[in-house]
């Protein structure tokens, strides 16, 4: 004997499994559960049954229903996620081709590697000071102890303006010059710039960029400079350097000396490299500036930008920094 | 300075080689490199002497020698040189020799005659670069002598690069002084012993200020054969410094002053007029010198005879006095000129000569007589004669005033300690005559020749070089540290690069001098500083903008097949006025080429106005503050298109422009097209805001949007203006959202669409509140600016 109950559930289970989308399930849905629909027909039908019949009846009605909705449910999440699939093959891109916009510029070789030196010099309280680059004669060279016709003149050969004395600083030491001038000690600054020389060659352009550092207070040592330099070569390049203090002449400095580092050089092996020159602040210097040499002691020390540049990043050829060829510039993002 | 390594351990002989003793000079702050005098010596030849050279038979040019090698059986050598004589000694290689280069010498025919052996130049033996005929040897030289013995040449040359303050080192004695310092030897050499005194002759010598001269002695020698010969073993002393044999009297100068340290000079006695004399020169006296150089002089040192000119002191002897084949009597001359006196001259004149290179630096001024003397006896030995008494006038031996230096100095100057008794000795080995004269503190006096010492930093220095600066220990130390000032208002440069570099532009650095052509055309109105001695022509103003060193980048790289460009520089300007020479730091750019490189996604166009605004924009934003402080209004430069050019504002006050370069101008500097430019003054622009927070409105935002049609004149930041203003503070922000020409517009007329979005801080915005505000921003528009409303 057919039971009706069994029948719909049937036929209904096999129209929900056999829907194709989110469409017709859901006017299957009207269809067996809706307010006028066949399911519910029969849970309205259970008010007119006796008391005895409507409990039996009624349970297996709700079973029905029950399995009804919990198909449209699986049914409706298959659909579903076969739909996402189906949206999402049809969204995907090629993620290899480029990005869209604005690409990225650089920062110049030479202002990324003050940046560096600066930085390292700010952890250890240098204050980062700058000045100008016309210069007088006295900052330039009579307070640094290099008085007129001074053979160390012939060393920084100089580039004058037309009218008057000044001149285009040889090195930014007289920044030093104009920071003792208005501070007290202790003063402990760095001072990064722009310097000008006569000289035009392979190894040497008009202008070029240093780093000087000034440290005075009372009882400055000798052996606090060369604590100061080798752990500062050794943090910029990332490795225990070797240094060689050797003994040097700076008008503005006694003692003083030049500081080599073991290179080891690809094509001509391990040798010794100049990369500065530092010492003990002169006191003809101190006393220039108006500080006691009695009482304050300093050293001060100096390297060329692109001397450190060209050892950090293997540049080989100075005219590369002044030539600002993006295909050089563009490796230093 | 070059010396032989033999000539230097003839006065200090350390028991090491010559490499390690250059590396020892170089710690010790003489920068000194060694090498082998002869990279690859001649093998197998010796010292041969022509006894007959007769013309060879078959060749004009070539003569057949028969040349003693000292083994018994003179041989026959052809020789193609045309100094070969009989008498003659020369460097000859015997059949079997190797010569420098490879050559192998083997016993041949030459133009049919037997030639065993070579006779050979100095060039040959690599003593030379260049050579005329056979390399002339002493006649006292012995035939048969391996010819590295003769010459010594088992050799090393040093080159010294020495700093200015160690002029005392500019001779072998100086630098064996400092040798003998830095092994602990001793250096016991007798000055030279007075010569006998074989004349009367004297000339009257005086000085004049003793700031520009403090000795000056001389003498005369007379008989002196005017056919000597400088021997071999000066020659090569000579030679191995780098110093061309000249004549002997010349080259014992050059030779004392190279030993000794000492310059001089030989008059031709016969030249000179009368009483020798050191005076300044008189404006507009001029003196031919030695090397025929006139020099037109101010107020120079010279050395004077009867008041005419004959050397510029310290630096040149004249042209009319000088030595010279038939000389036969000399006037000898050592001088302590200061270096205040000879510092400069050189230089100014052109000039370069050994003399003044010591001068400069500074010159013994206990030496003279002592030179004096080692020339003279050189002078004797050599060219015989004999010499007259030493003609003197100034200080023989200048007080050198003594130095306190005590011991806690230092030790805290170098922070290392040194025992009281080591720095004595270290001191003595200088020459340094100490005295203690209390606790932990001496007088000390430097001998003559160290006349760089001057103050007690200087023996402080002279201690730690002595004790090794690698020895000064190296350990942290307690520093006082002041903490400098962190101003958050000073915006940091690298903020504003790193946003320019994020928006694709590059960092350029380029030259702060320019060329001024190209300058007077950017910046008409400014004149650049011109420099007195430019390097080039193209590097000789001071720049007034960093435009044109960025058009340079720009071209450069355009030349190279890379049309896009985004370079900035932030860099100072030059310009000088009536307060003077100012000094600006500015950021510049330039934008040229393709808006974007080259890609799938957006379609290729070049670079506009608004690209680049909108990077600056991004500039402007690192400084804070309300956006609106920051105004671009339409504004005139000289090198910028007239219809695109804008002043850029903060707060009423100009920072720089920003435009496209006139089109004109960029044809007229042909230029591949006209690029976008800015420049702001850095110094104005980068002072930034300090955040000052306010609450964030948390009632809902309602946003009005308007388009009006307006004359062209009107511009975009007239209408946000007025309607900001109109519409009061309810109005939160205001955008344009479209700007539309053409079709349904008259022309010179266009519609620009604002989006106004109002909220307040306190209560939800009624419907009435914003139909009010909306109609006063329209009532506004039209009666102020004439905005129509468009429908």
């Amino acid at each position: 004997m057919s039971d009706p109950l069994h029948e719909l559930q049937t036929l209904a289970l096999a129209d929900i499994a056999a829907s194709a989308d989110a469409r017709a399930l859901e006017a299957l849905r009207v269809e067996l559960l809706g307010k006028k629909g066949k399911v519910t027909d029969l849970l309205k039908s259970l008010g007119a049954m006796a008391p005895d019949e409507r409990k039996a009846f009624g349970e297996r009605v709700n079973r029905l229903r029950d399995a009804v909705n919990q198909a449209l449910d699986a049914r409706g999440q298959t659909l579903a996620q076969a739909e996402l699939t189906r949206r999402l093959a049809s969204e995907t891109l090629d993620v290899t081709l480029p990005g869209r916009g604005e690409g990225v510029g650089g920062l110049h070789p030479i202002s990324r590697t003050i940046a560096r030196i600066s930085s390292l010099f700010n952890e250890l309280g240098f204050e980062t000071v700058e000045g100008p680059e016309i210069e007088d004669d006295f900052h330039n060279f009579q307070a640094l102890n290099i008085p007129e016709s001074h053979p160390a003149r012939a060393m920084q050969d100089t580039f004058y303006l037309k009218n008057g004395s000044r001149l285009l600083r040889t090195h930014t030491s007289p920044v030093q010059v104009r920071t003792m001038l208005s501070r007290t000690p202790p003063i402990r600054i760095i001072c990064p710039g722009r310097v000008y020389r006569v000289d035009y060659d392979r190894t040497h352009s008009p202008m070029f960029h240093q780093v000087e550092g000034l440290y005075v207070a009372e009882k400055v040592s000798f052996a606090d400079l060369k604590y100061d330099i080798i752990n500062f070569l050794s943090r910029f390049f990332e490795r225990e350097v070797e240094a060689l203090f050797r003994p040097s002449y700076f008008p503005f400095v006694e003692p003083g000396a030049d500081v080599h580092i073991k290179w080891d050089d690809p094509e001509k092996g391990p040798r010794w490299l100049e990369v500065m020159g530092c010492g003990m602040v002169h006191p003809n210097v101190l006393k220039a500036v108006n500080i006691d040499p009695e009482r304050y002691t300093g050293y001060a020390f100096g390297m060329g930008v692109e001397r450190m540049a060209m050892l950090r990043y293997g540049v080989s050829d100075l005219r590369d920094f002044f030539q600002n060829d993006v295909r050089f510039l563009e490796q230093f993002k | 300075m070059q010396v032989s390594e033999r000539w230097l351990r003839e006065w200090a002989n350390p028991p090491v080689t010559a490499a390690k003793l250059a590396h020892k000079l170089n710690l010790a702050g003489l920068e000194c490199e060694a090498a082998p005098m002869l990279a690859e010596p001649a093998r197998g030849v010796v010292v041969g002497r022509i006894l007959t050279a007769e013309r060879h038979p078959q060749a004009d040019r070539l003569q057949v020698c028969t040349v003693d090698v000292g083994d018994g059986t003179p041989r026959q050598i052809v020789c193609g040189a045309p100094n070969a004589r009989a008498g003659l000694c020369a460097p000859c290689a015997l059949p079997g020799a190797k010569l420098p280069g490879g050559m192998e010498i083997k016993d041949a025919k030459l133009r049919g005659v037997d030639s065993s052996g070579m006779l050979c130049s100095a060039k040959e033996l690599a003593l030379s670069d260049k050579s005329e005929g056979l390399l002339e040897l002493d006649d006292s030289a012995v035939p048969g002598t391996a010819i590295d013995r003769h010459l010594q040449l088992d050799d090393n040359l040093l080159s010294l690069e020495l700093t200015p303050n160690r002029g005392d080192c500019l001779s072998i004695a100086g630098l064996a002084r400092e040798t003998a310092a830095l092994y602990g030897l001793s250096l016991d050499r007798a000055a030279p012993a007075p010569v006998v005194i074989g004349l009367a002759d004297t000339v009257e010598v005086s000085l004049g200020n003793p700031a520009d001269c403090t000795a000056f002695a001389g003498r005369v020698i007379r008989g002196l054969s005017p056919v000597a010969r400088t021997p071999d073993w000066m020659r090569e002393k000579l030679r191995r410094s780098g110093i061309r044999v000249i004549h002997p009297l010349v080259d014992i100068t050059n030779y004392v002053l190279i030993e000794l340290g000492q310059p001089m000079h030989a008059y031709d006695l016969a030249k000179l007029p009368g009483a020798m004399a050191v005076r300044r020169a008189r404006a507009g006296e001029t003196l031919k010198l030695l090397n025929d150089d006139t020099v037109t002089l101010g107020d120079e040192l010279l050395v004077v005879s009867a008041d005419q000119p004959v050397g510029l002191a310290g630096v040149m002897g004249g042209a009319a006095s000088m030595v010279g084949e038939g000389t036969t009597a000399i006037f000898f001359e050592a001088a302590a000129f200061t270096p205040a006196a000879v510092a400069g001259v050189a230089r100014r004149h052109k000039l370069s000569s050994d003399a003044a290179y010591r001068f400069e630096r500074g010159v013994d001024p206990a030496l003279q007589r002592a030179a004096l003397e080692r020339a003279t006896a050189l002078a004797l030995e050599i060219c015989g004669g004999a010499a007259g008494p030493i003609c003197f006038a100034g200080i023989e031996r200048p007080a050198h005033a003594p130095i306190r230096l005590r011991h806690q100095r230092l030790l805290d100057l170098l922070g290392c300690a040194i025992a009281a008794d080591a720095v004595e000795a270290l001191l003595r080995r200088l020459g340094v005559a100490v005295q203690m004269v209390g606790s932990g503190e001496w007088q000390c006096t430097p001998p003559s020749w160290r006349f760089d010492l001057a103050i007690e930093q200087d023996l402080i220095e002279e201690i730690a070089r002595l004790h090794g600066y690698e020895n000064i220990p190296v350990a942290p130390y307690a520093a006082v540290l002041v903490s400098a000032p962190a101003s958050e208002a000073r915006r940091p440069a690298a903020r504003v690069k790193d946003a320019l570099v994020a928006r694709g532009w590059q960092e350029a650095v380029t030259y702060s001098f320019v060329d001024p052509k190209l300058q007077a055309r950017l910046t008409p109105d400014f004149t650049g500083i011109p420099l007195d001695n430019p390097i080039a022509e193209t590097m000789a103003v001071m720049r007034t903008t960093l435009w044109s060193g960025l058009i340079g980048a720009w071209l450069h790289n355009h030349q190279r097949q890379h049309k896009r460009a985004r370079f900035f520089e932030l860099a100072a300007c030059f310009a000088e006025s009536d307060a003077g020479i100012v000094e600006t730091p500015r950021l510049a750019g330039l934008a040229a080429g393709p808006a974007l490189d080259e890609q799938w996604a957006s379609p290729a166009r070049a670079v506009d106005f608004y690209d680049v605004k909108a990077d600056l924009e991004a500039v402007c934003a690192v400084f804070g503050g309300d956006a609106s402080r920051f105004r671009f209004e339409p504004g005139s430069h000289p090198a910028l298109h007239p219809g695109r050019c804008a002043r850029l504002l903060r707060d009423g006050i100009a920072l720089g422009w920003y435009g496209e370069l006139h089109p004109v101008l960029a044809r007229e500097l042909d230029l591949p097209a006209a690029p976008l430019l800015f420049e702001f003054d850095w110094s104005k622009l980068s002072p930034a805001v300090i955040p000052q927070a306010r609450p964030v409105s948390e009632f809902p935002a309602s946003r009005r949007d308007l388009a009006v049609v307006v004359d062209e004149a009107v511009s975009a930041q007239a209408l946000l203006d007025r309607a900001r203003k109109a519409a009061g503070p309810s109005l939160s922000a205001i955008r344009v959202f479209d700007v539309y020409r053409g079709q349904g517009l008259r022309d010179g007329s266009k519609s620009v669409a604002l989006g106004l979005i109002f909220q307040d801080y306190s209560r939800t915005l009624t419907l009435e509140d914003i139909d009010a505000a909306m109609a006063q921003v329209t009532a506004s528009l039209a009666l102020d600016l004439g905005a129509v409303l468009r429908e």
